[in-house]
């Protein structure tokens, strides 16, 4: 029997569909059961007879209530968007000024910095906590949140000025030479030239920057132990659970309610930073 | 004379100037914030800590290896060394060979469901780690996991996740799989659209099959991605720390420790900084070689 293109091609894609679904099935189930426990009430969670799948009693938003008005998660909401704000900000302006210099100005020691920029982001978070304890403390901030606006830089600058580099070195020269012949500094060209082509990478950086500081969770969990000073993710894990007694309810709201900044943001612009993410390797 | 020597101090001045302003200076200037960072918090805590893991616990006094070498004596530290090794390389190896299964499908979907499962296939990525660990926790609860609920439903029975030093090694790897994939699958996503069409209608008018075209055509082409993706995510893996933390805290009797969450404990719980510094600091070896063999694979080699 010989089928017709067409017809294999559409079968391929069938096929490919139903592989598709044990992935997402593994995928996703955390996240639905987390979603259901959250509307689930207390006596249902505690319930043997609960099932994973559907809500069976009555849905309620009493976590919901709870973690937003007896909790602190409004406080830590505010802790966390005002460290990843700023330290967005502080990486930002660093990155850009580096990758600028270093893809059109050639200096001495431009080239070793450009790869010790990158075998720093290769520097994983457990190798440095503990110096860092020192040297959060030795600056006076331990047990506050602006320890942090210190620390994360070291994760989220090297990175965006890899991911900045890559960009800014795709500019074509000619564009620089048309911009210098026309009298404009190196700050005009780098505002009026750089920073409008580059812009997507600008964005892929911005949400680098943005997610590793949103979610890191070891640096808070060993500098901070004031809840008040806390961020989300080690708030919710330090607060949320009180000796033996889990409430699994508030728990899985609130990691939810914390997770849903960051999925809005990739759900807008996720192709920036895949194409941000894959251009440093694939050439 | 008097007029002559201020013209020429002028000038030096303005000679000063024009070289501030000149295209070096001016790199120096715009890089010095990131030399500052990397100096200031990144190489001199490195050393920092290497002289730290060799003071006593209360940092009063220089007591050479014996951090060291106590730790070698430790069976806790030999744990540690095992699982951190077993966990990376059954997570990474799990985590390499689906993300690719998972590529090759999206790669064959059309292009507006492909892009809307690469985006769902995503959020396990993006979403924090630590977030996700607490759902993982609740699905791994002992009396009312849901993954035993499942697995009863298809006829086996419930496991004794995180209690027992064997399942609870197994649900932190699933998790670090769940977590991990959408990376890889990101990655030879974009590497499997870079291989020309042109190669795949040769080796179609060759005759090749569909595997034989795998073999000879897709996994020659994404040979040099696949290495750098699995060194980025063996570096990761092996430096996870939300993960054990929230399923097991390194239990059952430190069962389940990595470096990462062992320096925690010993470095930040029981306060003994310098051997928690020792005890990351041994992570540096495996760092280190994943480092060069990246570094050494890496297209953008200078810049």
């Amino acid at each position: 029997m010989i089928r017709s293109l067409a017809q294999r091609k559409k079968m391929k894609v069938r096929l490919s569909y139903l592989a598709l679904v044990p992935f997402l099935v593994f995928f996703m189930f955390p996240l639905y059961w987390m979603l259901i426990t959250s509307f689930k009430t207390d006596t249902e969670i505690t319930s043997l007879k609960g099932i994973p799948l559907i809500i069976q009693s009555k849905p309620t938003l009493a976590h919901y209530k709870k973690i937003f008005f007896e909790e602190k998660l409004p406080l830590w909401f505010k802790n966390s968007f005002i460290v990843t704000g700023l330290v967005t900000l502080i990486t930002m302006a660093i990155s850009i000024s580096a990758a600028y210099a270093l893809t059109r100005m050639r200096f001495f020691g431009s080239q070793p910095l450009g790869i010790g920029t990158f075998l720093t982001y290769l520097v994983p978070p457990t190798l440095l906590f503990i110096p860092f304890y020192k040297v959060v403390g030795s600056l006076g901030l331990l047990n506050t949140k602006w320890s942090l606006l210190f620390i994360y830089p070291t994760a989220t600058v090297p990175f965006c000025t890899w991911i900045l580099i890559g960009y800014f070195s795709a500019i074509p020269r000619q564009l620089d030479e048309a911009a210098f012949v026309d009298g404009a500094s190196y700050f005009q060209m780098l505002t009026r030239v750089f920073l409008p082509v580059a812009t997507p990478g600008l964005i892929a950086a911005t949400m680098f920057a943005f997610t590793v500081s949103w979610a890191n969770f070891l640096y808070p969990l060993a500098y901070i132990y004031r809840h008040d000073e806390q961020v989300l993710t080690a708030g919710i894990y330090t607060s949320l659970i009180k000796g033996d007694v889990y409430f699994w309810g508030e728990l899985m709201a609130a990691a939810l309610v914390a997770s849903v900044p960051v999925v809005v943001l990739f759900a807008f612009l996720m192709d920036y930073y895949i194409a941000g993410l894959t251009q440093g390797t694939i050439k | 004379m008097e007029l002559n020597r201020a013209a020429g101090e002028q000038s030096r001045n303005v000679n000063l100037l024009s070289k501030l302003r000149s295209r070096r200076f001016i790199g120096y200037w715009m890089v010095l914030p990131l030399v500052v960072l990397i100096i200031g918090l990144v190489v001199y805590p490195f050393f920092y800590s290497i002289l730290l893991s060799f003071q006593n616990k209360a940092e009063t006094k220089f007591v050479g290896l014996k951090n060291y070498q106590r730790l070698i004596r430790y069976g806790t530290f030999w744990l540690v060394v095992g699982n951190s090794f077993r966990f990376t390389l059954t997570a990474v190896f799990f985590k390499a060979t689906l993300g690719l299964m998972l590529a090759l499908i999206l790669n064959n979907l059309p292009f507006k469901g492909q892009r809307i499962w690469r985006g769902v296939s995503l959020i396990p990525w993006v979403m924090p780690l630590a977030l996700s660990s607490l759902g993982w926790w609740w699905i791994f609860e002992p009396t009312h996991s849901a993954l035993d609920w499942v697995l009863v439903q298809l006829g086996s029975t419930p496991k004794p996740w995180l209690s027992n030093p064997f399942w609870a090694r197994i649900g932190c790897i699933i998790t670090n799989i769940w977590f991990g994939t959408p990376f890889f699958m990101i990655m030879y996503l974009a590497g499997l659209k870079s291989i020309p069409r042109s190669l795949y209608e040769v080796a179609e008018i060759d005759g090749a099959r569909a595997l034989q075209r795998f073999r000879y055509v897709t996994f020659p082409m994404l040979g040099k991605l696949i290495a750098i993706t699995v060194m980025f995510s063996t570096i990761v893996t092996f430096a996870n720390f939300d993960i054990v933390w929230i399923l097991t805290h390194g239990g059952p009797r430190y069962t389940t420790h990595m470096f990462g969450t062992y320096a925690f404990n010993i470095g930040i719980e029981t306060g003994h900084l310098p051997r928690g510094a020792a005890i990351a600091l041994f992570m540096f070896p495996v760092l280190g070689i994943s480092a060069f063999f990246i570094l050494r694979n890496i297209a953008r080699g200078e810049t």
